[in-house]
């Protein structure tokens, strides 16, 4: 039991955090910075590789060679569109029954909470139309997606096109063991929401929409297609989901095997790999795609419809397809063999990804960083807490033992401490809960939009807070502050650091 | 000896509250309490409480009694299918109470909480009485005054301890999802009020509640049994005859109990079903839903070649530790409570956070020693993290299912070390106090520099 039982090793240890706090600090800053930053070195990186054994080796012949039919329904599916204003429901499910599918409609509608900047509306609604491939032999309770999204203004018409192609293509193979539901969905993550509450039933956001007529059992994985022009120069893949989620890194993988064998030039985070890692330009840009990486999963949003579907345990990811002004075109056949390799390498999925990480960074599409490699650097940083936390500590339970003969000042009592951390949180409940609250009252009495309302209560509530110091000094006041202070300190830093104690293995 | 004298009636003669103020405070906070707890059970949360597998476990959920209530109803015994694994007392309680029932879980944390103020404040007095009789034969060294307890320090401990319990987040968790751990603890407060108040009798019938309701508590036997013997001042020593003829009549007036009401229960159902449903579950330990024990993880993984062995081991873990313990703190028989208490709690095969918040209740007991506690901080910052990180695994693994199970465990087990090592400081802190009171403050080697206490 040494190191917290004998008082000497003891004594050794506190003198020590407390003699060389601000260096160790500082240190561990510069350690944690500098960790992070060399991840994207490429010597301190793994390759990718596929951890599913079911994925394991791609001996097919993909035989897709119906781009031209795939663009001369993106042609139709445009025309259509243009005539009907949105998604054209009707023209579409046809399509999708005469291929085969069993064809089935969701109306979804809901109501914004801030009204459309471009329209002032509140209400949006729209369908999605999806068709489902039975499997000819399988029992029906496993499926992989094909989605596409009909989104405002006339893009991604080529991925309704590729996607409708695939579909009387894949009509006509035999060896399919999961169902294929072939989803085309209005208004982005509006209709993917809606369609994937109906479809596991359940009402997170509160879309109402109507009851959900087809499934196709559970979904294994979801590719999301967007394809903007009829010749594409390389494919993009995105990762990144609601909330900074990530499907499974095999899901990836197989993405780039198959860009491999098929010969296309693939991206992440829209640029393309490079050999030098050992010059300062290939290693600033292996750390800008990382960095691109970590900045798109704060921000929280999902940047493809896929990452909708991470919530509810379905690996996805987003394909896109860039028109840059490269030299090199590559056409809708090989974007569809593309297409078919990984549907058929899903097909042999005999379990959800569940094998490689789920928690990585991707400086390149070939290396990754796991996480147990970046937290650590994430670890130093909380580190410092912690040594402050201990050192406040150590001080306070130091200063009572000094003086025996003169009068002691009375301790902060509980009250007066408890005082400013509980106007400090309700000060955060206030501007969580707050602004939304008020919301229609502000817009009653004040001439302001629903969106300025927001905006000046939050910054209303700040404005009271930075009055917060001179209160709490008032309310402070007296002799114990200094110890009054110091325990403020300790207390609001312990629960930032006690996270660390469990970073992830 | 003048300067002992002269600090301790110094501090004798300061305020002392009278009994109606004190009743005051344990009312308002018995009524925040209240007010809480009927917040919650109003709110959204209360489904989502009642799910938690840290708050209730296959022993105690309130799902279980309805599922035993409805079997019951139908005419079928609640046993059968294995789900329901209440005592018939309990069903029979609960058939009359069913409408009311988050009242009576109010009801129940209230009846603890008012017995542990009753129980710590007789204690309190019986023991600055013991602290007195001691300073007047001067049986104490002359630099211990600081270590000395004062009426002012203890006067605020019995609210303390009914604020420790009734506003422990744990607790109020566990009222929210109306665990019948609730109603344990009720009887076990309610059998320390009585082995404190000094009735035998009632104790040993509280004790055999206890004992019915979860087994483990008969472990609580050797320290009422140690209580009762230093009240009546029967010495502790085999070769008494005082000493057997006491102890003989609580340990008959205890199985006499636990006979009687287990007859009780057979003739309430007709079958000795729930003694295999309800002790044969506690101690066999089928079910394996993951908890904030050491179980689960363990015998998931146990081929059944071995099961009896680990399971026998496991067992005697819980009540292995009574016997030294009691040898050691044999003049001490409230610590020995609080520590048999906590080792149940931590080491029992279905615990729950209610199982934890009772013996963190006696916290404010021991708070004159806080000078000696090495750990404290350590200890806090762990029970924080985990019970902070228990909810965020349990998503990640069932719900994300980016972890597994290993991350859950881990997070269990740190938990538990982390109360064991709080117990352990505690004792630790106890025994330097004695030590001390004995043997002088500040210690000095022959040659007069300052020496230091190792534990070894």
């Amino acid at each position: 039991m040494g190191l917290l039982s004998d008082p000497n090793r003891r004594r050794a240890l506190t003198n020590l955090v407390t003699r060389l706090n601000t260096p160790l600090c500082v240190m561990c800053y510069i350690v944690g910075i500098t960790w992070f930053l060399g991840l994207a070195f490429e010597p301190f990186t793994l390759r990718t590789y596929m951890s599913e054994n079911a994925m394991g080796s791609t001996m097919v012949e993909e035989k897709f060679v119906y781009g031209d039919r795939a663009l001369s329904y993106s042609r139709e599916f445009s025309g259509h569109r243009k005539k009907v204003g949105g998604l054209p429901v009707d023209w579409l499910g046809k399509t999708m029954k005469s291929r085969g599918l069993e064809v089935y409609k969701q109306t979804f509608s809901r109501t914004l909470p801030f009204p459309d900047e471009s329209k002032e509306r509140y209400m949006v609604k729209g369908t999605n139309v999806y068709g489902i491939l039975r499997a000819p032999r399988a029992p029906r309770t496993e499926s992989i997606l094909l989605s596409a999204t009909c989104s405002e203004g006339s893009n991604n018409n080529q991925a309704v096109g590729l996607l409708l192609a695939l579909a009387s293509y894949f009509r006509g193979q035999i060896y399919w063991a999961k169902d294929i539901i072939f989803l085309v969905n209005e208004h982005d993550l509006i209709g993917m929401e809606a369609w994937l509450e109906a479809y596991h039933d359940v009402n997170m956001t509160g879309i109402q929409s109507s009851p959900m007529q087809g499934r196709a059992g559970a979904i294994q994985a979801a590719v999301s297609l967007e394809l903007s022009s009829d010749v594409i120069t390389s494919f993009d893949v995105v990762v990144e989901g609601l909330n900074g989620q990530l499907p499974n890194l095999d899901l990836v993988n197989l993405f780039y095997a198959f860009c491999q064998k098929i010969g296309m030039l693939c991206t992440i985070q829209g640029k393309l790999q490079r050999n030098d890692w050992d010059t300062l330009p290939g290693y600033s840009h292996s750390l800008n795609t990382m960095l691109l990486m970590v900045l798109k999963q704060s921000s929280g949003r999902p940047q493809g419809d896929h990452g909708l579907f991470l919530r509810y345990h379905v690996e996805a990811v987003t394909l896109r397809g860039i028109n840059s002004f490269r030299q090199y075109k590559f056409d809708m056949s090989t974007v569809g063999k593309l297409i078919e390799g990984m549907f058929r390498k899903l097909n042999n999925l005999l379990e959800r990804f569940h094998q490689s990480y789920f928690f990585y960074l991707l400086p390149s599409l070939t290396r990754f960083v796991s996480i147990g490699y970046y937290m650590p650097a994430f670890s130093f940083l909380i580190l410092i807490l912690m040594l402050r936390a201990l050192d406040l500590w150590v001080q306070l339970s130091n200063t009572p033992r000094v003086q025996d003969d003169e009068e002691q000042d009375p301790g902060p009592s509980m009250l007066s401490l408890a005082t400013p951390i509980f106007i400090c949180h309700l000060t955060g409940l206030a501007l969580y809960f707050l602004p939304i609250l008020s919301q229609d009252m502000a817009t009653q009495h004040f001439p302001v939009s629903e969106t300025e309302a927001v905006v000046f209560t939050a910054i209303a509530i700040y404005v009271a807070g930075l009055a917060l110091p001179h209160n709490t000094h008032r309310a402070l006041s007296g002799n114990g502050t200094e110890c009054g202070w110091k325990f403020e300190t300790l207390i609001s830093s312990v629960p930032c650091c006690a996270p660390w104690l469990y970073s992830a293995d | 000896m003048p300067a002992i004298f002269h600090y301790i009636s110094q501090h004798a003669r300061g305020e002392r509250l009278p009994p109606a103020e004190m009743a005051a405070s344990l009312v308002l906070v018995l009524l925040i309490a209240v007010t809480v707890r009927a917040v919650l059970f109003r709110s959204s949360l209360a489904e989502i409480i009642a799910e938690r597998v840290e708050v209730v476990s296959p022993l105690n959920g309130w799902k279980r009694v309805v599922e035993g209530l409805a079997l019951l109803d139908l005419g079928v015994s609640p046993y059968s299918g294995d789900v329901f694994h209440e005592t018939p007392l309990m069903i029979y309680l609960f058939h009359f109470v069913i409408d009311y029932s988050e009242i009576v879980f109010m009801i129940a944390d209230a009846i603890t909480a008012v017995a542990l103020y009753l129980a710590v404040q007789d204690y309190n007095k019986i023991v600055y009485r013991k602290q007195k009789y001691t300073l007047e034969a001067g049986r104490y060294p002359l630099d211990v005054a600081e270590l000395l307890r004062t009426p002012k320090e203890m006067m605020y401990i019995p609210i303390k301890v009914a604020v420790f319990y009734l506003l422990n987040p744990f607790t109020v968790l566990s009222c929210v999802a109306k665990s019948t751990c609730g109603l344990n603890n009720a009887v076990t407060a309610l059998f320390i009020l009585c082995t404190i108040k000094g009735s035998a009798l009632l104790s040993a019938i509280f004790l055999a509640l206890a004992t019915y309701q979860s087994l483990y508590p008969f472990t609580l036997f050797a320290p009422a049994l140690l209580y009762q013997l230093q009240r009546l001042y029967i010495p502790i020593s085999v070769h008494s005859p005082r000493f057997w003829i006491f102890t003989s009549q609580y340990g008959s007036m205890y199985l006499g109990s636990l006979v009687v009401i287990t007859c009780l229960s057979f003739f309430l159902l007709s079958s000795w079903d729930f003694v295999t449903s309800v002790y044969g579950f506690i101690l066999s330990v089928p079910d394996l839903t993951p908890n904030i024990g050491l179980f689960w993880y363990f015998f998931a993984e146990m081929f059944e070649h071995f099961r009896p062995f680990f399971i026998c081991v496991f067992q005697i873990n819980v009540v292995f530790y009574t016997i030294p313990l009691s040898v050691k703190l044999k003049e001490h028989p409230i610590f020995l409570m609080f520590m048999q208490i906590a080792v149940i709690s931590i080491f029992k095969s279905y615990p729950t956070v209610g199982d934890i918040s009772l013996y963190m209740a006696f916290l404010p007991l021991w708070h004159h020693l806080y000078r000696f506690l090495r750990n404290i901080f350590l200890v806090s910052i762990v029970l924080i993290a985990c019970s902070v990180l228990f909810p965020v695994l349990w998503h990640l693994w069932i719900y994300a299912g980016s972890a597994n199970s290993n991350f859950y465990y881990a997070i269990t087990l740190a938990f538990n070390v982390g109360q064991i090592l709080l117990v352990s400081d505690y004792f630790y802190a106890y025994l330097r106090r004695e030590h001390h009171l004995i043997h002088g403050l500040y210690l000095k080697k022959k040659d007069g520099t300052e020496e230091t206490l190792i534990l070894k």
